[in-house]
């Protein structure tokens, strides 16, 4: 391992002076990638890497295989402590990242380190946070429901398959304050293991709504069990979510995109950062990764290389503020 | 779409060939370890977990897998119960009560295929209950709120020592011990860091994995070496098997009656397997006045082997419909369905019809293989009986330690895996139940995480832990389990040991 890697700076610095010769994608990329997920087989990261790594096979951008290795531990914090200490300059590594990712960042979750130490390539989709309420609820819009909370805070209790100040939490804390509702940290919010859990407790009306994301109401929606308020995107989905009204529309301006992209380690050299980012924004036109969004109800969102890292840099910038206002963080 | 329908899908993927073979090994593996005297079904499938990992399973395959392992445990207890007077595990004393006389008199053919085939009846007419029950339970299950899931806990609590737990006080402990390691990692409910020291390894809380395979697995080797255990056991020798239709069907009521007794004591949270061979038994008993009760009654066999199967399928309602384990071994099931991102309750049903019906299908395939395997193939599995221990034991923390591994790909976690395996073995030294630490880990977060909710919905006001029908239903269920066993449990063990003395004067 480490021989071929002592290989690839060769090779690394004979591209870069090519690449000073005036030739672009100069960088060529090793045989084998690795994805790095930082969690355990059949969560998101994991989907993330396995597909990804699929259809990068697939299409021979990589010309061996990408291995997918599941690495749990502290919410991604395992992962990202790996990746910034271990394998610094590994350019045949991607490693999955989120929302979640960002929000831990930004709370201080992962002690003594920040976005800053990781390069941050692209998104590949995204799944869009909504809000939303049992079949016989007396709220049939957002706005009724921020009224209710700007005369109390408490009287609408929400469900969500995150902890406390997670995403699903930030959701709520987001779309409240865009609706100018004070006193944020009054807002009751109930943390399940998981949006399924949270989901039956609304459904069987022990909890007054729910706070997750759109490919976990699906069933509920369906069945006519679960009235969603709002989707928290810019624009309306496509179908068959095309019936439910954004947040906007409603008044709001509250986006809440939970996206699923990648990071790549902190001292990958510029030619294979860039070789990732193209690669990425050519993967996301492909009709292969087209399918896998269909299938399994990613939505678009599309953001890479500098103007993603401007993303983070400004996602964690908020939700630090935020967790500071709730008082989670000082 | 209805149950049969369902059931029909559920077979669709029991019966892909790669099902099959799971379910072959599961059976085989399970009977293997279920004969091994000591290796219950719980460590049975606690060992073979870190397998299921290694070996990259979907959460199917690997449910399929250990159903099969756990359904093999319960067939094979009763393998060393006959030839050996050894029960494989709690649940299959019973059976020595019939089956070593039955051996002795020069039937141990007859003995071992009786069991086997009630063993069957025992399952087969479970798993129909479960067929039938947990469509329904899950669908009642939205009626459980914050407050009715902390009833729920508490029930499962309070059974925790069960009818025929030794020593309350340990078994408190015990789950104390769970508890304790479970507020390791992050709060959810306020987003905290408990007892994390700022590691990073310590954040999301210690995998119940490691320590289920710690505490089982490892603490046996340590047993084992302890032992210096090298030598197979002495058994009986086996007879070449007599069986008529006629000796069917004279202890097929025993069974059908063992069978139903047993599905309803497994369905009950705590009660389990060991109720279900008593009871059964003892209403033989009673029921036909006329037999050759503690001498070599076929029926004495039938009964609690069909009692002890069906309280094994029984123990998964609970399990799969509201995430609450029936028994120890559920428990350890329970623990790998969530490592494995697959979160059983109410929603299982809906959002992964695949998977629950796709394991029932495979626990009716998985039975009939296991009453295949058994009737013929007897002869194999009580040779591997006398396999010497020496060569099952490193293979047994081979194959946990490369699990283990590939769960995070971290060598801390092997570490804790063998901390847990020294605490397992110092826990079994001063006989203080392995089982409720586990329960306390599985439970305790989500017993706490409800209480939680049900204050933040009520505003902070305590009553409403028992404002609900349901909740004082389960209240009340919660407190006869703490206080029945006291009071009988004391007399039905003196009973069951009664009954073993006897047997072996």
């Amino acid at each position: 391992m480490l021989k071929t890697m002592s290989m690839k700076s060769v090779l690394v610095s004979g591209a870069a002076a090519l690449a000073i010769a005036g030739q672009a994608q100069a960088f060529e990329q090793s045989r084998s990638a690795e994805c790095i997920a930082p969690a355990n087989p059949g969560g998101g990261w994991d989907f993330t890497c396995r597909s990804v790594g699929k259809v990068l096979t697939d299409l021979d951008y990589i010309k061996g295989n990408v291995q997918t290795v599941n690495m749990a531990g502290a919410g991604g914090g395992v992962a990202f402590a790996h990746t910034v200490s271990k394998r610094a300059d590994d350019e045949a590594l991607i490693v999955a990242a989120s929302t979640a990712t960002t929000t831990r960042l930004a709370q201080g979750q992962f002690p003594g380190m920040n976005a800053d130490q990781v390069k941050w390539v692209g998104t590949l989709g995204a799944d869009y946070g909504v809000i939303a309420v049992g079949k016989d609820s007396k709220y049939t819009s957002l706005s009724q429901m921020m009224e209710a909370l700007k005369n109390d805070q408490g009287s609408v209790k929400f469900a969500g398959g995150s902890a406390s100040g997670g995403w699903d939490h930030l959701k709520v804390l987001i779309t409240a304050k865009e609706a100018q509702v004070e006193n944020l940290p009054k807002i009751r919010y109930l943390a399940f293991s998981g949006g399924s859990e949270a989901l039956v407790q609304v459904v069987g009306g022990h909890v007054d709504a729910f706070t997750g994301d759109i490919s976990e109401v699906k069933g509920f929606m369906d069945s006519g069990d679960l009235r969603v308020l709002a989707v928290l995107s810019e624009e309306r989905l496509p179908a068959p979510f095309d019936q439910i009204p954004t947040a906007m529309e409603q008044g709001i301006s509250s986006v809440a995109p939970n996206w699923r992209g990648f990071y790549v380690p902190g001292e990958a050299s510029q030619d294979s950062y860039d070789w990732w980012v193209n690669t990425v924004d050519e993967l996301y036109q492909t009709q292969e990764w087209k399918d896998v969004m269909t299938k399994n109800g990613l939505m678009p969102f599309k953001k890479s290389g500098e103007e993603f890292t401007q993303f983070v840099k400004n996602q964690t910038l908020d939700i630090q503020i935020l967790s500071k206002d709730i008082g989670l963080i000082r | 779409m209805g149950t049969i329908e369902l059931l029909m899908q559920g077979f669709a993927v029991a019966l892909s060939p790669e099902s099959i073979m799971f379910a072959l090994i599961g059976a085989i593996l399970g009977t293997l370890i279920g004969a091994l005297p000591g290796l219950g079904p719980a460590n049975g499938v606690a060992i073979l977990i870190p397998l299921a990992f290694s070996l990259g399973l979907s959460p199917t395959s690997s449910l399929i897998l250990l159903t099969s392992v756990y359904a093999g445990a319960m067939y094979g207890g009763r393998i060393s119960s006959i030839l050996l007077n050894i029960p494989g595990d709690e649940p299959a004393m019973m059976t020595c009560l019939d089956g070593y006389p039955m051996a002795v008199k020069g039937k141990a053919a007859e003995a071992l295929a009786t069991s086997a085939i009630a063993s069957f009846i025992g399952s087969f007419i479970a798993t129909i209950g479960l067929v039938i029950l947990a469509p329904i339970l899950a669908k009642f299950a939205l009626k459980f709120g914050p407050a009715e899931y902390f009833a729920l806990f508490a029930l499962a609590f309070a059974t925790l020592g069960g009818i025929t737990g030794k020593n309350q006080f340990k078994t408190l402990i015990a789950a104390a011990l769970g508890l304790m390691i479970a507020t390791v990692g992050i709060d959810i409910s306020s987003g905290v860091q408990r007892y994390t020291y700022d590691s990073l390894h310590l954040f999301e809380g210690i995998d119940f994995l490691i320590a289920i395979v710690g505490l089982f697995a490892i603490s046996e080797l340590f047993f084992f070496l302890e032992q210096h255990a090298g030598d197979g056991l002495k058994q009986v020798a086996l007879n070449k098997l007599k069986l008529t239709a006629k000796d069917i069907l004279f202890v097929l009521p025993a069974s059908l009656r063992g069978a139903l007794l047993g599905f309803v004591s497994g369905v009950l949270p705590g009660a389990g397997a060991s109720l279900g061979s008593f009871v059964s038994y003892t209403l033989e008993k009673k029921v036909s006045d006329t037999g050759e009760f503690g001498k070599g009654d076929p029926r004495g066999v039938a009964a609690p082997e069909a009692g002890n199967n069906g309280a094994a399928s029984g123990a998964l309602v609970p399990m799969l419909t509201l995430g609450v384990p029936g028994s120890g071994t559920t428990a350890v099931l329970l623990a790998m369905l969530i490592s494995l991102n697959v979160n059983p309750g109410p929603m299982l049903f809906q959002q992964s019809p695949d998977l629950v019906w796709g394991v029932i299908a495979a626990l009716f395939v998985g039975n009939l293989v296991l009453l295949l395997l058994n009737i013929p193939m007897v002869g194999v599995f009580v040779k591997l009986l006398s396999i010497p221990p020496k060569y099952l034991m490193p293979i047994v923390t081979l194959i946990a330690s490369v699990g283990i591994f590939s769960i995070t790909g971290s060598a801390i976690d092997l570490y804790f895996m063998v901390g847990f395996g020294i605490m397992g073995y110092v826990l079994r030294k001063v006989e203080i139940p392995l089982v409720p630490v586990i329960l306390g880990m599985l439970l305790g977060p989500e017993m706490e995480k409800n209480l939680r909710h049900a204050l933040v919905l009520s505003d902070g006001d305590w009553t409403v832990l028992w404002s609900s029908g349901l909740s004082i239903g389960l209240w009340v269920v919660a407190l006869a389990g703490l206080i029945l066993p006291m009071v009988f449990g004391k007399i039905l063990r003196t009973k069951m040991k009664r009954s073993k003395d006897g047997l072996t004067d």
